[in-house]
């Protein structure tokens, strides 16, 4: 088990790792993945039980980036945990790489969906956790999702299914940012109140600080707080969290770091 | 074919605890039998079928076999992205039944026909389109998808279909099953079109005409081995499906055809045309105003068999 201090540092490595892989494969969507990073380092360090050694048991837990533009973050993660070499992150975006810009199926061990197009992951995580209780396998499936992709029906649809079938071992989170691709999500899709949201849908709701990891992991050790409810986390953080000056600047939606800002990322992330 | 549908998949879901069905919140009484034998295979997943065809994929990814069950357009075009990311993309078999195949709903209005399905689908990698002709297809390739291992799609009538064959016939997916022997044109029908095509074969016999019939319930892989072998045999084809022109049997043949160079076979395409229907009315009134019954079809097959024959190009 790590300690707080060892997650916040495996936090600042591997923004520095995607802020690097945005600036050498030209991939957009930098601010989307510094959004998540300390989520998923929670996850993977943390919460699910997956052994790089063996991505595809069956009784392992799930995780799934519905948000696929933020794979990033999931990639540096997975090479982080050992899923495969750390060196691979340097072909990311590059052609005939096996890290694209979004997950293609099994691209890498670790990466459980191709995703990219929003409004899936919930629904691909609800067959699997329904699937847990077919088969009677107790593993947990946890999906990460983006505010702007609470836009999508289809989330509302997976999220009326669950409670009914009692999946207490399915996990949505919000990576609430606050931000979609070309403004504000309040003044696009007003989402809020979210947590009452999920809630009023009959998943067991929380609202925490999604860039601190002592709420996270305070957050998980719950999970299920209520036997027979999913879980829904709405995780408040910042686009572009960890860089002062890519903080909720949407600019980052789209920009690519050039070498200066990449040394100016690295002053502020290893002071 | 619903009755049929719901009775083969009880018997194979004793077989087989890897199957898992889904319903869009319809068949009413139809899924009973199995809702009480398999509690925990069964699942009412509401009128909410993009959920339903994701949750399909992620089951499918655990090593179930899951089936999902709505009106065509509701299990095809209503959730085409979530049947192309996460069932074909991540190639996992998903079987989609849709209910109520071409006109089969036709009174209820363009909103329940489907007419589009077999396009559609069909330009998706991995997909496999199956079109029983009548409830014994129906068995014989229900099963045959569930071995496939595979995503499948395969469109089904509703209740009262005529039935052609007498017992589940041997069918294999990509293989086009001959119903009729006949030497003077290859009529090619899909899905619910067979009892037309067979009628079509009586009136033309009653002409003296010899039409040889294919049920070619597998529109996805096209049979091409066997449209080689029949090439020099028909220089008269003729297709027959409850579905549109584009992109539908026909057009599969079609697009074969050019890519084969085939120069000397003449193919007669009957479909529905590139219209909303107005005004609506039963399927055998939709059919008439598509020219879709055995007498018109009948009609412009002699029709072009007289052109041919009056033509001063070779055939």
């Amino acid at each position: 088990m790590h300690s707080l201090e060892e997650l916040q540092q495996i936090a600042a490595r591997i923004r520095y790792r995607i802020i690097e892989m945005s600036r050498y494969g030209k991939a957009p969507h930098l601010g989307s993945s510094l959004s998540c990073v300390d989520l998923i380092v929670a996850a993977y360090f943390h919460f699910l039980r997956i052994s790089p050694k063996d991505p595809s048991a069956p009784q392992r837990d799930r995780f799934f980036l519905s948000k696929g533009h933020a794979v990033s973050t999931l990639y540096a993660v997975l090479a982080e945990k050992g899923f495969f070499p750390l060196e691979l992150l340097k072909t990311f975006n590059k052609d005939g790489s096996s890290l694209p810009e979004h997950p293609t199926p099994h691209c890498v061990p670790g990466v459980e969906v191709a995703t990219g197009s929003l409004g899936h992951g919930l629904s691909l995580g609800l067959g699997h956790a329904l699937a847990a209780n077919i088969q009677n396998i107790p593993y947990r499936t946890m999906v990460l999702m983006s505010d702007g992709e609470c836009n999508e029906g289809s989330v509302w649809e997976a999220a009326l299914f669950a409670p009914i079938h009692k999946l207490d071992h399915l996990i949505a989170i919000v990576d609430f940012n606050k931000w979609q691709a070309t403004g504000r999500s309040e003044q696009i899709m007003n989402l809020s109140p979210l947590k009452e949201k999920w809630s009023a849908f009959g998943w067991q709701a929380y609202e925490i600080n999604g860039h601190s990891l002592e709420e996270i992991l305070a957050v998980f050790s719950k999970i299920p707080e209520t036997p027979g409810k999913p879980t829904a986390i709405i995780a408040h953080t910042v686009k572009g969290k960890g860089v002062s000056f890519m903080e909720d600047d949407n600019n980052w939606h789209y920009r690519i770091p050039t070498d200066e800002d990449l040394q100016k990322a690295k002053q502020e992330l290893f002071p | 074919m619903r009755n049929a549908f719901a009775e083969e998949l009880l018997l194979l879901a004793a077989q087989d605890p890897k199957i898992v069905l889904l319903s869009g919140d319809i068949g009413n009484r139809l899924f009973d039998k199995f809702k009480t034998q398999f509690p925990s295979r069964f699942y009412n997943c509401g009128v909410a079928e993009a959920n339903m065809a994701s949750m399909a994929a992620g089951l499918a990814m655990c090593g179930l076999k899951p089936i999902t069950y709505t009106i065509t357009p509701f299990n095809t075009t209503r959730c085409l992205e979530q049947i192309r990311d996460d069932i074909c993309y991540h190639n996992v078999p998903v079987l989609i039944i849709g209910t109520g195949a071409g006109l089969s709903y036709a009174s209820l209005g363009c909103t329940h026909h489907s007419c589009e399905d077999i396009s559609f689908l069909r330009s998706i990698p991995n997909m496999t389109v199956l079109c029983p002709g009548d409830t014994m297809e129906l068995r014989s390739l229900l099963k045959a998808a569930l071995n496939s291992n595979a995503p499948a799609y395969m469109r089904i009538g509703k209740t009262g279909e005529p039935l052609i064959h007498s017992s589940p016939p041997p069918l294999q997916i990509g293989k086009g099953f001959p119903i009729r022997e006949g030497t003077d044109l290859c009529i090619f029908s899909t899905g619910n079109m067979l009892p037309t095509a067979l009628e079509t074969a009586a009136l033309l016999q009653s002409k003296e005409i010899s039409a040889h019939v294919v049920s070619l319930h597998t529109v996805k892989p096209l049979d091409t081995e066997l449209l080689s072998s029949l090439t020099p045999k028909y220089s008269l084809w003729i297709t027959l499906e409850e579905h549109s022109l584009i992109g539908g049997l026909g057009a599969s043949i079609a697009e074969w055809m050019i890519d084969h160079t085939i120069q000397q076979t003449k193919l007669l395409r009957f479909g529905t045309p590139d219209r909303f229907p107005h005004p609506i009315g039963s399927q055998k009134y939709l059919r008439a105003q598509y020219g879709l019954e055995p007498e018109t079809i009948t009609g412009r097959i002699i029709k072009e068999m007289h052109h041919a024959n009056t033509s001063c190009y070779t055939r």
